[in-house]
């Protein structure tokens, strides 16, 4: 079905591959089909749809390649085999890369409407051994995370979305009890920022403020109205933005809020990092059963501890780095971190 | 085409399909606020301020940008919520977080669209504050600076130079919080296609393009007693300078600029008028020349150095076809410098010629090489723009409009209907045909308008039979019509006489001019223009007595040697090569 004069019908199908330059907004259908025209990659207004006016003003079909992988499958077996797998309302198939805190990371096909347990546990092999899973996010960087309280439920379009979470991408990254939730959705917005097209105000300069306020909040100087301006610049970012990278680029940090406040609210009022990973959160100090070897005065690379023979060595808090090197190197357990 | 009905704040309102939302509202005097839209442009929504609320099923409702979004068949909006009114608020915060907000200090000090916007929505405090973008100042070009910190990045200036010139000097660059608009790999600005209209200094809401300023230079020479500063004023500057003392867009001062200029301390006061009226006198000769000599046409006028520059860089390929009389700028610098000076025993050393244009290019057409007298000396020595001759007059606390009337000084200070005419797109062409129609046959009565080259259609064509030949004649402003007259006549169109001017609607239109220009004051200074010429005794160049004068008594023939020497040009391929 290629080439030119199809099966003697005079018509012609051209297939030509167009290679992306790399920019995460291009997977954003306006946005894509002007860098394909050759211009910056940056979203148009819609309407008018692709659907109408799309590639040079032509009525265009975009579409992610699993979709169209589908097609001829379906044309060669028929909807009724499609239907075969899946739920009523979110037939076939879905592939999702599965990567983070589980055993096995990889692409995974699996029935549309599995669990998300059934996925990280039966497919991914649960958490590796000695942490749990704690949330998963689904649908690629701007996706929300989904609690592992929540992971009975199937995965379709719409539960995802209810959870939110979405399907986006496929993308499914699992945490654990060593990922901080706060971090983990200051790195995604991060990710967003710096790829948003930089066109509309919301999305360029409103993921701005919000990724400075993560960041001033795993640097242990936030402030309890910072939840409310973070709650609120979503809001508006997500209502107003132009297309869908600046619509979903907030929901890491919505989904986080909504499912572990309480690790937003240590950060700011206790100042501490559960999971031990906001360094600026972290304190090392040394137990009474230091041997005084002086191994981890010597390595800290500042240097702040010191000590002599027969004393316990103190760490000067106020000039260490919190690089963790002394914890590391004693060989007796006897630096901690808190 | 159908109509479509729609409800906007509880109003039932009807307008056609394919209405956007933004002009629904309009329709029926609902105000809805914008800072990247534009109606000569095609639309952005970049800023989203224009977010209003569209209802959707099971009491859902989404927000959807004004400007760009088209009506449907029974939507219901609403423009003005709690939330619209704290989204754009927030707007306004995020812009503000990312801006120098020095308005005490900044140029564009009540003129300002991010001002206004801050006033509308009663700012009075700013939730962010964290890292600003920061770019270096661009002062390279000598009519224009570009000050990235102020840059809201509503792209409007991107798009006047895209799809109004046809330049493509701005775009955007970079992504996320780093994005741009930068000249094409960070060049300066100066060492690009840029021709220096200005377009994009009228689009911009803020202060991120701005004028270089040189009314300190000028101060300088009013203030030095050394020096005889003399000025020349260009035509479309009397039906615009009204507007920066608050009077609406198309109100002539004509009689009051003497007197202004007199008193701020200008020994001679000129009129460009007179130039033009010189350079139809040679212009229209060279066209007679062609039309004995049988060509090359089309004869494209020069009097435009934006439109000058972009030829040389864009289209140097037609440089055997431009007139090599110069503008009127130079045509009334360079006399004032040679037959002024001899003819009032002043070393022309110590004349100072200042011209105040509606033009930011002028400032460029002043430093060309060729522009300069045999011994160096350049022929004009300071340009300021509308805009600031304004500041200037301000800075002398001098009111133009309460002033009473004075003249031109004599001379080149005298001029006619034709030479006003040039600062109108067409009216170039128009004072040409006034001329030469007359020249080609003189028993004929004189035909003064052309009704074929008025109006502001981008292009416009039209012909004209003088004597037994009929003239086929084109007039495009704005160079994004340039262009397409230009290839037309690469593909065959037969032109004889093209005018171009850069900036649309002519220097009326000027990228000098006062804020706003816009499609409003373009038509009502053009209409001003016209009706100035109408009420003027005399409409023909060569009716002139001042022009006959300086023939007489200096140049000799028009397009004779001297005059050849002293009023006209060159032109060369210029890098780099635009596309």
């Amino acid at each position: 079905m290629l080439g030119p004069n199809i099966l003697g019908t005079g018509k012609d199908l051209h297939v030509e591959i167009v290679q992306g330059a790399g920019a995460f907004v291009c997977g954003e259908e306006t946005a894509m089909i002007s860098s394909i025209e050759g211009k910056r990659g940056m979203a148009r207004n819609k309407p008018p749809y692709p659907a109408a006016h799309g590639f040079h003003g032509h009525p265009t079909c975009v579409n992610n390649v699993e979709t169209f992988a589908n097609v001829p499958l379906i044309l060669a077996n028929g909807v009724d085999w499609f239907r075969g797998v899946g739920t009523p309302s979110n037939a076939g198939t879905k592939i999702f890369s599965l990567s983070g805190k589980v055993r096995n990371t990889g692409l995974v096909e699996v029935p549309m409407g599995i669990t998300l347990n059934e996925l990280l546990h039966d497919i991914g092999g649960g958490a590796p051994a000695g942490s749990v899973i704690k949330a998963a996010q689904t649908g690629g960087p701007s996706g929300g995370c989904i609690p592992a309280d929540r992971m009975s439920t199937p995965v379709d379009y719409e539960t995802l979305r209810k959870l939110g979470g979405m399907m986006g991408s496929g993308g499914l990254v699992v945490t654990d009890s060593g990922t901080c939730m706060v971090n983990f959705a200051k790195f995604f917005l991060g990710f967003t920022q710096h790829e948003s097209c930089g066109k509309c105000i919301p999305c360029r300069e409103g993921t701005k403020r919000m990724l400075e306020i993560l960041e001033r909040i795993t640097d242990g100087k936030g402030k309890r109205e910072d939840m409310d301006e973070l709650r609120h610049l979503a809001a508006v970012i997500s209502r107003t933005s132009a297309c869908g990278l600046g619509q979903a680029a907030p929901q890491p940090v919505v989904s986080t809020l909504r499912y572990f406040e309480h690790e937003y609210i240590s950060h700011i009022v206790d100042t501490r990092c559960m999971a031990g990973v906001c360094r600026s959160l972290l304190t090392y100090h040394i137990l009474p059963n230091c041997r005084s070897c002086g191994l981890c005065a010597r390595k800290c690379p500042v240097p702040c501890i010191s000590g002599s023979k027969g004393e316990i060595y103190v760490i000067d808090n106020d000039r260490c780095i919190k690089c963790g090197e002394c914890n590391r190197v004693c060989p007796f357990g006897a630096v901690a971190r808190t | 085409m159908s109509d479509v009905n729609l409800t906007i704040n509880g109003i039932p309102v009807r307008v056609p399909t394919g209405s956007t939302l933004l002009q629904a509202a309009e329709s029926i005097s609902i105000r809805i606020p914008t800072l990247c839209y534009d109606k000569q442009l095609t639309v952005s929504g970049a800023c989203r301020m224009c977010v209003v609320e569209v209802a959707g099923p099971a009491g859902s409702t989404r927000l959807e940008p004004a400007c760009s979004y088209p009506v449907q068949e029974g939507m219901v909006v609403r423009t003005n919520t709690r939330e619209l009114r704290d989204a754009r608020r927030t707007i306004i915060e995020l812009i503000l977080a990312n801006h120098p907000r020095a308005c005490q200090t900044c140029i564009r000090n009540q003129r300002c669209d991010l001002q206004s916007a801050c006033r509308e929505y009663s700012i009075d405090k700013i939730r962010y504050e964290g890292e600003k973008r920061h770019h270096a100042i661009d002062t390279s070009s000598v009519a224009i600076t570009r000050h990235p910190d102020y840059c809201i990045l509503c792209g409007k200036c991107v798009k006047v130079c895209k799809e109004v010139q046809g330049v493509y000097a701005l775009d955007f660059v970079r992504r996320g919080f780093s994005t741009t608009v930068l000249p094409p790999f960070d060049r300066d600005l100066a060492e690009t296609v840029c021709v220096l209209c200005g377009q994009c200094l009228l689009k911009c809401p803020v202060a991120a393009i701005r004028d270089k300023s040189y009314l300190n230079k000028v101060e300088a020479a009013l203030e030095d007693p050394n020096k005889i500063v003399t000025v020349q004023v260009a035509p479309s500057v009397r039906v615009t300078i009204g507007e920066l003392f608050g009077l609406p867009p198309g109100v002539s001062l004509t009689r009051k600029l003497p007197t202004a200029l007199r008193r701020i301390g200008f020994d001679y006061v000129f009129d460009t008028d007179f130039g033009a009226d010189m350079a139809v006198m040679e212009e229209g000769h060279e066209l007679i020349g062609r039309l004995q000599a049988g060509g090359p046409f089309p004869l494209i006028t020069s009097c435009s150095p934006g439109w000058v520059k972009f030829m040389e860089h864009f289209y140097p390929e037609f440089i055997p076809n431009m007139s090599s009389a110069k503008s009127p700028q130079q045509i009334v610098g360079a006399l004032t410098k040679t037959f002024f000076a001899e003819r009032n025993r002043i070393d022309h050393k110590k004349l100072f010629n200042v011209s105040i244009m509606p033009c930011s290019a002028k400032k460029f057409e002043i430093q060309r090489p060729e522009h300069r007298l045999d011994d160096g000396t350049r022929e004009v020595d300071a340009v300021l723009t509308t805009r600031e001759f304004g500041d200037l007059l301000k800075l002398h606390e001098v009111d133009v409009p309460t002033l009473p009337d004075s003249e031109f000084d004599p001379i080149l200070g005298d001029s006619t209907g034709a030479g006003l005419m040039f600062g109108v797109t067409g009216g170039m062409m128009e004072a040409s045909l006034r001329t030469v129609a007359s020249v080609l046959d003189p028993t004929s009565h004189p035909r003064l308008e052309y009704s074929a080259l008025r109006g502001t259609g981008g292009i416009k064509r039209g012909s004209v039979l003088v004597g037994d030949r009929e003239l086929k004649l084109a007039a495009a402003h704005g160079l994004a019509n340039a262009r397409k007259v230009l290839d037309s006549i690469k593909a065959g169109e037969e032109i004889h006489f093209l005018e171009v001017m850069a900036c649309p609607g002519g220097c009326i239109g000027g990228g000098g001019q006062p804020l706003p220009t816009d499609e409003d004051s373009r038509r009502r200074r053009i209409e001003a223009m016209y009706a100035e010429d109408r009420g003027l005794p005399i409409r023909q160049s060569h009716k002139n007595p001042a022009i006959m004068t300086v023939y007489k008594e200096f140049l000799g023939e028009p397009n004779g040697e001297k005059a050849h020497h002293l009023l006209h040009t060159k032109y060369s391929a210029r890098s780099p090569r635009g596309f």
